[in-house]
């Protein structure tokens, strides 16, 4: 399904597959069109073709915006290094019977995003904007990030060897900041909230063509790596959609493009006949809310906000993507909703005790949404849940951090045994 | 009346003939945007829809600050403030 332009989503502008992220009639972002598939009307051949191929985000090249295919087998010795990069995608899709009890629901799946070469979903779309990038000749690689993306830009870069430049908040988690570092990458901490850095970042990509701004000048190709989630759960459950999605909103670019994917698969009949998008459940923090807040108010505008929340890594107070994420979950008859972060605290440690997998905060912010639409009777008591992890735990720390406290003893088995009696004692 | 400065983004330039940087006056956003069109009428369709509205992708900064936390197109100027006018970029974290 080979890319054939960017496309205006606002006026329907076209410009060739270069490095365009906006519209210059309309200034509405740019998004991927492409031709039609060549396999159309034989949906068992594009099946046979996916499971034929390598098991990473590669595997679906078909319906990513390159020229090449990256695929991690080597033609030869030293040839592992090229479009490549990190092995992205093909994440775990994990029943949750003990999560799906506690919160009275019949089916919870959990798909692991954590799993990725760095520990989040960035990886799937850094992986298609580098890989562009390279294609359009650019050397080097550059993002705003708050975090996540700032550790998969720089590792995509140590593995493609080309140089990087992440721009973040100076406030960001420590981890974040180390995992960034690490790789080699130059780390400028700005003064400012992700918006400021952002805005930042923006005026930087127009003075500094040459550089591939992921999530900027980038940002068509690097957006359609998200599709991959979707492709990943509808093969994972054996071409089937979920009946549900609950996933973060940041900027809106991962939940609309999870819509997306299962869109261009229902359309080409890649899914079975009777199956329809799922219902697109939106999750934000109480204190990064723009989105949750217009979806309730009836709004296509998102009001921007001031963040002040502990999902950092969600914390986009303007989310150009927004608008978008509205229509697709009332399209859905779906739901945006907002969780505090107490709410998150909680949603983190639910996960972790039911189902073994710790995730940072913005999977707190799923997983409290979770719980919050199966406590007030909004998830049918049949439906197949899909609940999208995007992060890793130990990326945020400070989260829970002095909600358990260790019981320390002397190498004495007698000391041992009284404290164990004491815990019975408590527990009972 | 107050004389400001626009930061015009990459993708604009064509219609401030290169110029990253022009004057503008007025007493709001709404105002200087005028003059501004005025002095270059091919932004105003790029910038605003046919209400005069600012379309949804655009965003106005005012000395760092999006205008939304204002009052919008009716927030006040003074002399020698800057406004920056940035697209929409979705797709960050």
């Amino acid at each position: 399904m080979p890319a054939s332009s960017l496309t205006c989503r606002e006026c329907g502008s076209t410009y060739p597959l270069e490095a365009h992220f906006v519209c210059s009639k309309c200034f509405g972002p740019l998004e991927v069109k492409y031709d039609e598939h060549p396999s159309k009307g034989d949906p068992e051949a594009i099946r046979r073709r996916i499971q034929a191929g390598p098991a990473t985000i590669w595997r679906y090249a078909d319906f990513l915006p390159l020229e090449r295919v990256p695929t991690l087998a080597a033609s030869g010795p030293g040839d592992t290094i090229g479009l490549d990069g990190l092995p992205a995608g093909h994440t775990p899709l994990v029943r949750a019977d003990r999560l799906a009890a506690e919160l009275g629901l019949r089916e919870v799946w959990v798909k692991n995003d954590a799993a990725n070469p760095t520990h989040s979903f960035k990886d799937r779309v850094v992986a298609v904007a580098a890989a562009r990038a390279k294609e359009l000749g650019f050397t080097t690689l550059a993002c705003a990030s708050t975090g996540n993306l700032a550790n998969a830009v720089a590792a995509a870069g140590a593995a493609l060897g080309m140089p990087v430049y992440v721009f973040i908040p100076a406030d960001l988690e420590e981890q974040k900041i180390l995992a960034t570092g690490v790789y080699g990458a130059t780390v400028v901490t700005v003064r400012g909230n992700y918006d400021d850095v952002n805005r930042l970042c923006t005026e930087i990509a127009g003075e500094r063509p040459d550089w591939a701004f992921v999530n900027v000048n980038m940002r068509p190709y690097y957006a359609e790596g998200s599709k991959t989630v979707a492709f990943e759960i509808a093969e994972q459950l054996g071409w089937q959609t979920p009946d549900r999605i609950v996933a973060p909103i940041a900027s809106g670019s991962l939940f609309t493009k999870i819509g997306k994917g299962f869109q261009e698969w229902k359309d080409l009949g890649v899914l079975g006949e009777d199956q329809e998008l799922p219902i697109m459940s939106g999750a934000q923090a109480a204190g990064c809310n723009p989105v949750a807040h217009a979806f309730e108010q009836g709004h296509d505008v998102c009001r921007p906000v001031k963040p002040n929340t502990i999902a950092k890594s969600l914390a986009i107070g303007n989310p150009a993507d927004g608008p978008y994420a509205i229509e697709l979950a009332r399209k859905t008859r779906g739901t945006i909703s907002e969780v505090t972060d107490d709410e998150i605290r909680g949603g983190i440690a639910l996960l972790a005790r039911t189902t073994g997998i710790f995730t940072e905060t913005a999977g707190g912010v799923t997983t409290a949404t979770l719980k919050k639409l199966a406590d007030a009777g909004q998830i049918g008591k049949d439906e197949r849940v899909v609940l999208v992890i995007t992060g890793e735990g130990l990326k945020t720390l400070d989260a829970v951090r002095g909600t358990f406290e260790c019981r320390e003893i002397a190498p004495s088995f007698d000391e041992f045994e009284a404290t164990a009696e004491h815990r019975e004692e408590v527990t009972v | 009346m107050a004389e400001v400065t626009f930061k015009i983004p990459t993708q604009l330039r064509a219609a401030t003939g290169g110029e990253g940087k022009v004057k503008a006056e007025g007493a709001t956003v709404e105002a200087a945007l005028e003059s501004l069109f005025t002095a270059h009428p091919e932004l105003r369709s790029s910038l605003v829809d046919a209400q005069g509205d600012l379309r949804r992708f655009v965003n106005v900064y005012l000395d760092g600050e999006d205008i939304r936390f204002g009052d919008g197109l009716g927030t006040a100027l003074s002399d020698r403030q800057e406004l920056q006018i940035l697209p929409a970029v979705a797709g960050g974290r």
